[in-house]
């Protein structure tokens, strides 16, 4: 409707009272938010073809309607799941989930939801299911005072919220792997929010000759690991919220640590205690995890520069030619991230990306690039740099650096913690396809 | 006089201050929150075991006690050799035995079942004692953990079959990869040796 014409305003404003008595017979009989949409809808001009079919009473009505009040979903057409790892059934032969893989293929912005997060579990674990009010987290060992804190306890301390990735050391892009979500579906990144731990170990008092802590989560096999004190001291939190409300049981409700750029073993869900020690302690955890070179060991704990293209990526099909947004995640366990390049030549040349979001450190990070797709068969590639100076490796800087045989990791996944350069080739018809082999 | 009293205790006030204030931060807490736990209590949750073995409780067991203790707990799931079940493998198969089904996160194959990688005998009484039998967690008395342990060093060529473990000579057992391991200097924004 155009204001200026006095004449054509009269008809649409005598449309909207009639609609507003359809509307008003709609609501007497029905329900309330099919009405308040078909009159917003009139009032405001919106195509009511569109109003109609987006709010039929079938579709909102009943308890979907009360669900939608008490606890938001999102929309029936929005399907992204996520999946079990190929490599071991969840749930398995004893009911246990072990790796689930988020579908970093639908991606935006830097943050998983909740419900979307990957999920690990050290020996694949049934989920506890914890009454918040019998939570008690205590702290021991090699400090002054030993204390035990109720949930409402570590609430009351001076809180922070924080925005860090958490990665699986099982998250290794196999040439195998179709899509993102199976090359790189266990990293999720959150808000988190808790106390930090070094606050917690200053109230308890750290002895002196302390330089390790082992925690615990209290799933049934009561998940072991051992941590640096210093670790402990610099960044570590033990968090409560994540992403605006509390853990999700899978992420170790109501209470887990949080241990950034660590690997994720680290992280350890359903906390319940925590031992300030002298020593490694060397628990099931930890076994899995030596190494003769100090050096190739601490690479296990702190992940490296990191990076994706999670759209065009494999499994997608561009629809046709014209332009598109190459995008992605990068992060790195050193840090935030400074820079992130991205070649569409097979790596040949390279070109800054731009970032599109917030930058955190230790946290996932949106990238871009504006792209014109012509038809041509491309590889594409991202590379991420941090605020260290370190540059994220190709397959073959790994395999050099291992003294592996430079083709071997492409029929290999990567040993240690895979932070590998992610190569997608993009073939002529628009179909996208995982190029490490 | 008098002017040399007040800069000395001009000069002295903020070094009493700072000294109290550091006493203050190493000495009491701060926030006051949470209870005291007792020593019962401490013990009771601290299952924890160190390569040290100060936490092990009195108890005693050997291979050959071990054995049958196997067979009627662990076997079901992790065969009656320790390798091809379901569950993971405690006991190197012989060569040429088929790879493990699934390689579970630490990837237990012949190379590094505990016996064989674990440098420490303590980590597998630990993780007998928290995590087994898979749904009866923390159901095994001392003993039977012992006996378990030595039974799987044992058929792992640790130890001999008729080995006593107990707290004093479980973390005396020399194990096949004691030197396996150095420990990482982990620092504050510090690079890796590879990126």
């Amino acid at each position: 409707m155009d204001p200026t014409k006095p004449d054509s305003k009269r008809p649409d404003l005598k449309k909207s009272t009639d609609s507003k008595k359809t509307s008003r017979r709609k609501f007497l009989k029905g329900s309330a938010a099919v009405a308040g949409l078909a009159v917003g809808a009139t009032v405001g001009g919106i195509s009511s073809a569109n109003a109609q079919s987006a709010a039929t009473p079938e579709a909102q009505s009943g308890q979907r309607a009360k669900d939608l009040i008490a606890y938001g979903q999102r929309s029936p057409f929005v399907t992204s799941v996520r999946i079990p790892t190929a490599d071991r059934p969840g749930p398995d032969a004893f009911g246990m989930t072990f790796h689930v893989l988020t579908p970093l293929q639908d991606s935006v912005g830097g943050i998983t939801p909740s419900s979307l997060h990957f999920v690990g579990t050290h020996r694949g674990s049934i989920v506890p299911d914890i009454d918040p009010k019998e939570y008690r987290l205590l702290i021991h060992g090699m400090v002054d005072r030993p204390l035990e804190f109720t949930l409402d306890e570590l609430k009351r301390f001076p809180s922070v919220s924080r925005v860090h990735f958490i990665e699986c050391l099982g998250n290794r892009s196999k040439p195998d792997d179709i899509t993102v979500q199976q090359t790189h579906g266990l990293t999720s990144c959150s808000e988190w929010t808790g106390v930090p731990l070094s606050l917690l170990l200053k109230e308890v008092g750290v002895q002196k000759g302390a330089s390790w802590i082992v925690s615990e989560g209290s799933e049934e096999v009561m998940g072991a690991g051992s941590i640096q004190l210093t670790k402990a001291m610099d960044d570590v939190l033990v968090v409560y919220g994540q992403n605006g409300e509390p853990l999700r049981p899978q992420q170790g409700f109501p209470v887990r640590l949080l241990v950034p750029g660590f690997e994720g073993i680290y992280n350890a869900k359903w906390l319940r205690r925590i031992k300030v020690v002298d020593r490694y302690y060397m628990t099931y955890n930890d076994y899995g995890h030596i190494s003769k070179d100090p050096k190739v060991f601490a690479m296990t704990f702190q992940w490296g520069p990191k990076s994706v293209i999670t759209f065009p990526s494999g499994g997608q099909q561009l629809p046709g030619h014209g332009f598109y947004q190459i995008t992605g995640l990068a992060w790195s366990g050193g840090g935030a991230v400074r820079k992130v390049e991205v070649s569409t030549d097979g790596g040949q040349t390279w070109k800054e990306a731009q970032i599109r979001g917030a930058v955190h450190p230790m946290a996932h990070t949106r990238f871009g690039m504006d792209w014109k797709w012509e038809g041509q068969e491309c590889v594409l590639q991202s590379r991420c740099t941090d605020v260290l100076g370190q540059v994220q490796p190709s397959r073959a800087q790994v395999a050099k650096f291992f003294d592996d045989p430079p083709d071997y990791y492409k029929s290999h996944g990567v040993q240690g913690s895979d932070n590998a350069i992610q190569p997608w080739r993009v073939a002529s018809d628009g179909t996208v396809h995982n190029a490490i082999a | 006089m008098g002017r040399s009293t007040t800069r000395s205790l001009s000069l002295l006030l903020p070094a009493m201050m700072l000294g109290l204030c550091l006493a203050g931060w190493a000495q009491s807490p701060t926030y006051g929150l949470g209870k005291t736990p007792s020593e019962e209590e401490i013990h009771a949750w601290d299952i924890t075991i160190s390569p040290t073995g100060k936490e092990l409780p009195p108890g005693s067991g050997s291979a050959k006690e071990g054995a049958p203790i196997f067979m009627q707990k662990c076997a079901a799931c992790h065969g009656a050799t320790g390798s091809g079940g379901v569950a993971p493998m405690l006991i190197k198969p012989p060569e040429g035995s088929p790879a493990p089904k699934y390689c579970l996160s630490p990837c237990i194959n012949a190379a590094n079942v505990m016996a064989l990688h674990s440098p420490y005998a303590t980590t597998i009484w630990d993780y007998i004692h928290r995590a087994m039998p898979f749904g009866k967690e923390r159901t095994l008395t001392p003993d039977e953990v012992y006996a378990l342990t030595a039974f799987l060093l044992f058929k792992s060529g640790v130890i001999k079959e008729d080995d006593v473990l107990d707290a004093q000579t479980l973390p005396q057992v020399k194990m096949p990869n004691q030197d396996g391991y150095s420990l990482p200097d982990w620092k504050h924004a510090t690079p890796r040796i590879f990126p």
